[in-house]
């Protein structure tokens, strides 16, 4: 089950903070560690965003599970690096995208997804006159993470009645029948906006 | 009070419901029948999910043809499959997000959201995610989203097919407690004891029409002769 991007209850300062001012700061350790390119200084952010994640009473493991998608991507990086250019590069540009994600991912950790949407809904709220819905995207971005789970229990179920049914590999099989449930989901979930009358609001 | 009046309903040749005429007026109201019998076309049509081909169902004024949103927010639906009724992350912001087409202000959004929350067990598990929540919880949580709303009538298709009887138990509890009218779909002919008027549907028709204690055993005698 996937956890990503879900909200974790707390009371640390960096739960209480308003989300646009989370936001800021991760936008300016983005520009910092960019402009301030050393690998010093994006191991030192790092490891920062390391001891973050306890400091705000959040479980090491957390940071973790954010890396381990991730470690394939810094693994070639790396190594395109040392063999492209050398060691010090290497080190700075994984330890700068690691240290983001796990800054990103801290921001999420602690940001309920309502105030996110608010903030959002704000700050694109002048695109009304350009004939945006600040209420509709913010509906559509909060299904999307709705979906995250979704899509992976989908391919969990789908998953299990092929092995139940004693067959293994080819896991390409599983798309067509994840592919439909997803759909199915889809569909349900459609009708069930349009049931408590979420749509027609964010038509208005 | 919810009134049908000729409806018809098919789905490319297929008639699923035909010529059904009612007035819904009893406060609670349980509607049987065999798979494939109209049920959950009937269901939907109470609330505007489904407009009929033929006929009109009305609340009031209000017409389902041309009021859909009117009667959406006083005819709250809840689907057999929680899972899929849960469109927010977390419990809390699911409960809420239904009250956002009220536009009653933070603070009575709240408010509400508390209230319920607190009514329906969910207090503990206001941050948590509403997919990892057990069957009878995700219920639950459906039942809050739709009832905080405070809708008039409220349309329960088969709510507890996929609960044990621990779940089913909770839920016919909830349903117990309830001001508002419910109209309830179900397989569940123990739910239907105490309520005040049981419909029994076959091939997209009402076949029988009274109390709870006639209806099951003309229901019964139905399937045995099938």
């Amino acid at each position: 089950m996937s956890t990503v991007g879900l909200y974790v209850p707390g009371h640390s300062p960096l739960h209480r903070t308003p989300a646009g001012a989370k936001l800021l700061a991760l936008l300016l350790a983005g520009i910092g560690l960019v402009v301030w390119a050393d690998h010093r200084v994006a191991a030192g952010a790092l490891a920062a965003a390391l001891v973050l994640y306890p400091a705000v009473g959040l479980p090491l493991r957390r940071a973790w599970s954010a890396l381990r998608a991730l470690w394939p991507f810094l693994l070639a990086i790396g190594l395109f690096q040392v063999l492209f250019a050398d060691w010090q590069t290497a080190l700075r540009l994984c330890a700068q995208l690691a240290a983001l994600v796990l800054l990103a991912n801290l921001v999420t950790l602690t940001t309920r997804v309502r105030e996110m949407l608010d903030l959002f809904e704000r700050l694109v709220r002048p695109l009304r006159h350009l004939g945006a819905n600040p209420d509709r995207i913010a509906l559509v971005l909060a299904l999307t993470i709705r979906s995250i789970p979704m899509a992976a229990a989908a391919w969990e179920a789908a998953r299990e009645g092929y092995r139940a049914r004693g067959l293994s590999g080819r896991p390409h099989l599983l798309v067509v029948p994840v592919i439909v449930q997803l759909l199915r989901m889809a569909d349900a979930t459609g009708e069930a906006l349009v049931a408590r009358g979420i749509d027609e609001d964010t038509r208005h | 009070m919810l009134r049908l009046e000729g409806v018809s309903h098919s789905y490319d040749d297929r008639a699923v419901l035909r010529d059904v005429t009612l007035d819904l007026a009893e406060h609670r109201i349980g509607v049987i029948g065999a798979n494939g019998s109209g049920k959950s076309t009937l269901a939907r049509t109470l609330n505007g999910l489904v407009v009929p081909d033929e006929g009109r169902v009305t609340l009031g004024e209000w017409d389902t043809r041309r009021h859909a949103r009117h009667i959406r927010r006083r005819v709250g639906f809840v689907f057999s499959d929680a899972a899929n009724q849960i469109i927010m992350p977390t419990v809390a912001e699911d409960v809420e997000i239904g009250l956002r087409a009220l536009k009653l202000g933070r603070e009575e959004t709240a408010r509400r959201v508390e209230e319920a929350l607190v009514r329906y067990g969910l207090d503990g598990h206001r941050d948590h995610p509403g997919h990892l929540l057990s069957g009878g919880q995700k219920q639950l949580l459906a039942l809050a989203s739709v009832l905080v709303t405070e809708p008039e009538v409220l349309v329960c298709d088969e709510p507890t097919t996929l609960l044990d009887l621990r779940n089913t138990r909770m839920v016919h509890r909830t349903l117990d407690g309830l001001e508002q009218q419910v109209v309830l779909f179900t397989h569940d002919l123990d739910l239907l004891d105490d309520f005040d008027r049981v419909l029994v549907m076959d091939a997209g028709r009402v076949v029988f029409d009274g109390v709870p204690g006639d209806a099951v055993p003309h229901y019964t005698k139905l399937m045995d002769e099938r």
